[in-house]
């Protein structure tokens, strides 16, 4: 069944920031309870990929009783093919720090963090800059809020919320079980809000514009704009603006160089996506009634002909490799087995039946895996396998 | 006091003692000394009052946070897919061939390290290098040519 949502382009992240003042000072002057509301019927889900609702997020965050909470900006953008959040602090950082004052105001926190991944380091001064005059124009209102930067030092998994927790408390990127959740037990086991950059972006102009605004953009379940990452072999690499629901086919036709022969939907720890599915493929959040949808932190990377899926395979299980924490065993060795087995198998060591026992053991990973990383690795492994099992082989 | 038991006095006077404060105090040492040795991180560990093990089970989770010396200026060129599709080995070579050294490797006279690494988050610029902080973006041989040149002579 074809989807036929069209590409549509939007500009609301990028548009000026410069009424950010009176955009922060009248929504302070607003009833929470009221704010939460106009959140929740946005219908914004999280941009990082994973997609929980941000009302919600902030609502269970406004309930939990402690008089410490923080907000905290995950700027740790590793995910192979995104690279959206450094455009949007650098070029718009006062949306993002005004998204933090104000769920801080909801919530109940005095302490915001912006945790800016160690490749992003050289953003550092600039950013510093904007949080100086941000604080400056909090305390002429009066407002109580403060931002710090912390920064990362090179590992992809302290993306994921709790490793993120880990490594802002000075431990190893780790992550912790859940629940509890970090609206209750987050930073220093304090309520803690924390959102992706872009999240924290477009609940700005939830608040400027309205939640019908933002809700009438997009399809069902997948409500608003999201920035996408466009890169690989694509005449127009680069970050994009675009309504959710669009199917991947209009996308090709849109970026594709015409000699699209798959694409790679949400990173290293998303989908491959073959021509023959592109459009029966949605690009949104799960819950939509009509062919494949995925969802994704805006990741897309399109392979031409030319490109061999095992050589990008076999990158991706590396990538993993070096970033799995080494915590829990199905995705330490899981990953470094998968890496191997794919070799044997090009290399004629194993035989090609080989490779269905490798699919096992993603789906073992998928369950017992301890967070994100080690269940998603499934993901690209067995859509990449599945569509292009020969060219693993030969 | 040494050097390297002021330097850290120092970073856990302006950032503090706490657990929490040991990454920006570990970054501190990087950046100042290029590299984590065993004797900084011991230093570290009893400026904070923590099990130097801990100190060093943290320091060596980060790929930034080096354990090895390494040279004043470290080159890290992306390897992930879109950078390795579009042109990373030849931008390796070029370096190698330049610094005569390998990846992993620091030249004799401690100026360069040459590493690879994870995503930069330049996909649509790519291929793309960090030299310490600074980023390279759209790298061809000759790019990488000029751009080395420049550092030889500082």
């Amino acid at each position: 069944m074809a989807t036929t949502y069209n590409l549509k382009r939007a500009d609301f992240i990028f548009r000026n920031e410069n009424d950010w003042e009176k955009i922060l000072n009248r929504t302070l002057q607003r009833d929470k309870q009221e704010l939460i509301n106009e959140l929740i019927s946005s219908e914004l889900k999280g941009r990082g990929g994973a997609g929980f609702p941000t009302g919600l997020k902030w609502k269970l965050a406004n309930e939990a009783h402690d008089k410490v909470k923080y907000v905290i900006c995950n700027a740790d953008e590793g995910e192979p093919g995104t690279f959206k959040d450094r455009e949007i602090l650098t070029k718009v950082p006062f949306k993002v720090l005004s998204a933090m004052a104000i769920c801080g105001y909801i919530v109940g926190a005095k302490q915001g963090y912006i945790y800016l991944r160690g490749e992003y380091k050289f953003l550092k001064p600039e950013l510093e800059k904007a949080i100086a005059e941000f604080a400056y124009y909090c305390k002429e209102i009066n407002f109580d809020f403060s931002i710090d930067i912390f920064l990362g030092s090179g590992a992809y998994i302290c993306g994921e919320e709790t490793a993120l927790f880990e490594s802002m408390e000075g431990k190893r990127g780790e992550p912790r079980n859940k629940p509890p959740f970090p609206t209750n037990n987050g930073y220093m086991d304090k309520p803690t809000v924390i959102n992706n950059v872009e999240t924290l972006a477009h609940t700005f102009t939830i608040f400027k514009y309205g939640s019908k605004k933002f809700y009438d953009l997009g399809v069902q379940f997948s409500r608003g704009t999201k920035l996408f990452s466009v890169s690989g072999d694509t005449p127009k690499p680069g970050i994009y603006e675009l309504e959710l629901g669009m199917s991947l086919q209009d996308f090709v036709d849109e970026f594709g160089d015409g000699d699209t022969k798959a694409v790679q939907v949400g990173g290293a720890s998303g989908f491959l996506v073959p021509r023959k599915k592109f459009s029966e493929t949605a690009i949104g959040f799960k819950g939509k009634l009509t062919g494949i949808s995925l969802p994704t932190g805006g990741s897309m990377m399109l392979f031409n002909s030319s490109r061999s899926m095992f050589n990008v395979l076999d990158n991706y299980l590396e990538f993993f490799r070096e970033e799995s924490c080494g915590q829990c065993t199905p995705c330490r060795v899981g990953c470094q087995q998968l890496l191997i087995g794919i070799k044997a198998v090009k290399q004629g060591t194993k035989p090609a039946s080989y490779l269905d026992k490798l699919m096992k053991l993603t789906e073992t990973m998928q369950l017992t895996a301890k967070c994100g990383l080690g269940q998603s690795v499934a993901n690209s492994f067995s859509s990449i396998v599945e569509n292009f099992r020969e060219e693993m082989i030969y | 006091m040494n050097p390297t038991q002021e330097l850290i006095s120092e970073l856990a006077t302006r950032y503090g003692h706490s657990r929490e404060k040991l990454l920006p105090i570990l970054q501190g040492v990087v950046e100042k000394e290029k590299f984590l040795s065993d004797y900084s991180m011991v230093e570290i560990a009893r400026e904070l009052d923590l099990p130097a093990a801990e100190v060093y089970g943290t320091a060596t989770f980060y790929s930034f946070l080096e354990y090895k010396r390494m040279g004043t200026y470290i080159i890290r060129v992306c390897k992930t897919i879109t950078c390795s599709m579009k042109g990373k080995n030849q931008i390796l070579l070029t370096i190698k061939d330049m610094l005569k050294i390998g990846v992993g490797e620091t030249t004799a006279d401690r100026k360069f390290s040459l590493l690879e690494t994870n995503c930069l988050g330049w996909c649509h610029k790519a291929p793309a290098m960090l030299i310490n902080d600074e980023v390279y973006t759209e790298l061809t041989p000759e790019k990488v040519r000029e751009i080395l040149s420049d550092y030889l002579k500082k």
